[in-house]
């Protein structure tokens, strides 16, 4: 299932492309999070092993040699919390975005150019 | 039979990833990016994480897009342009 | 236009950088050496059914703890960037059918969150995504009366209380064990395997941890998005 890994690539460079080229600033926060969905996708999927099941010791699995019948589960554990931080910083970047906007009146990057030299 | 789903799926996706970053309309901007994470929770439960699969459908697709939706009010409280 | 063609030039060297990792890549055949023993300790030693609640709460605890702090960061920066409340334009009242039906499926909401994060060393689930379906329950309610006010009170309450019960909890296994088992959960006695009570202080500790991520996300939505 070499397609999961290309997708997730794929995502990456669509996101790093959206973030470089938009001059709108929502644009560049919805870019970011197509950033994160692709990372998520390629460590989830360096896990995965054939033929197996999910990582869950109820009856389906016989416990005796369970070690051979089940996923890796540590990816999915570093995910899971990769998700929600993902999630807070989104929320903090869009507060960041209210705040200039009620500063300039203006959501595009080029208005913002105070900084440069 | 399961790389046949992914792969249609993945072709989805693209095409709502360039949508997201193309389209001139906010509100449909945003809804593109909640599909790409409500498809990507799909990609999940397939590579046998069904922990991984309930965060992100109700992270990804349910509470992203209502916190990008709260700031499009915000903004728009003030004047009617984007 | 220069700057056009540059952006394309660090995409492809970007591209460029990853080929070499899809050229020989195969999915591995056997579970590597750390991953067989968080299985065989979540079977024998914690008697844990879910083995990726086993590894979040206890083999990798500390990164559990890290992730509660970003959290309560970036909660702390929303609150602290949207301070000022702006003036309430004129709101309509929502019709009498969806208020009611809101105040009937809140109460459906919270149930079935605290269900996930009670069970979550059983079925797959956990605190994350029992404080997520809390933090739904009070959006259905924002998005239905938009006048609503929170008693912020009792948000920073649950919140500050269940982190600082968590770190307290893992600091009582040094005290009762040893000096190498911080976040250790057979302080509590281990049931049998398969049952509710059971995994030591597996549930206690993910229930605390749904409480606090439930209760931030609620204090972000609330100063993002109600008048």
């Amino acid at each position: 299932m070499i397609f999961s890994i290309i997708l997730g690539f794929l995502l990456l460079i669509i996101g790093i492309y959206g973030m470089l080229t938009q001059k709108n600033l929502i644009k560049i926060v919805i870019g970011f999070s197509i950033v994160d969905t692709g990372t998520h996708i390629i460590i989830v999927s360096i896990g995965y092993l054939r033929n197996r099941t999910a990582p869950i010791l109820d009856g389906a699995v016989d416990l005796a040699n369970a070690t051979k019948q089940v996923v890796d589960p540590i990816p999915s554990a570093l995910v899971l919390t990769a998700i929600v931080i993902g999630l807070a910083v989104t929320a903090l970047m869009l507060s960041f975005v209210i705040k200039l906007y009620q500063k300039n009146k203006s959501l595009s990057i080029d208005d913002y150019q105070e900084l440069k030299w | 039979m399961i790389s046949i789903i992914i792969m249609v799926l993945g072709i989805i996706m693209i095409i709502a990833a360039f949508l997201a970053i193309h389209l001139k309309n906010l509100l449909s901007a945003i809804i593109s990016a909640g599909v790409i994470s409500l498809l990507a929770s799909v990609i999940y439960l397939l590579l046998a994480a069904p922990d991984v699969a309930m965060t992100e459908a109700a992270i990804g697709s349910g509470l992203t897009t209502i916190i990008f939706i709260f700031t499009l009010k915000k903004i728009r409280k003030g004047d009617l342009d984007d | 236009m220069i700057k056009r063609m540059f952006i394309w030039l660090a995409l492809l060297g970007l591209i460029l950088m990853f080929l070499p990792f899809l050229r020989d890549f195969d999915f591995h055949k056997e579970l590597g050496d750390l991953s067989s023993q968080y299985i065989q300790g979540s079977i024998d030693d914690i008697k844990t059914q879910n083995v990726v609640t086993s590894v979040v709460v206890t083999y990798r605890g500390l990164d559990t703890l890290g992730e509660v702090t970003v959290l309560f960061l970036a909660t702390a920066g929303v609150g602290f960037l949207l301070r000022k409340k702006n003036k309430i334009l004129k709101s309509r009242v929502s019709s009498e059918l969806l208020q009611t039906g809101s105040q009937f499926l809140f109460v459906l909401i919270i149930l079935t969150g605290i269900y996930i994060f009670t069970h979550g060393h059983l079925t797959p689930g956990g605190g994350f995504q029992g404080g997520v379906l809390i933090t739904t329950a009070f959006l259905l309610l924002i998005l239905a009366d938009v006048n609503l006010k929170f008693n912020h009170s009792i948000l920073l309450v649950v919140e500050s209380f269940s982190g600082a019960f968590y770190v307290l909890i893992g600091l009582l296994g040094i005290l009762l064990i040893g000096i190498n088992s911080f976040l250790d959960p057979t302080i509590m006695p281990l049931g049998s395997f398969g049952k509710l009570i059971s995994a030591g202080a597996i549930p206690v500790i993910y229930s605390l941890v749904g409480l606090k991520v439930g209760s931030e996300l609620t204090t972000i939505l609330d100063k993002m998005g109600g008048e």
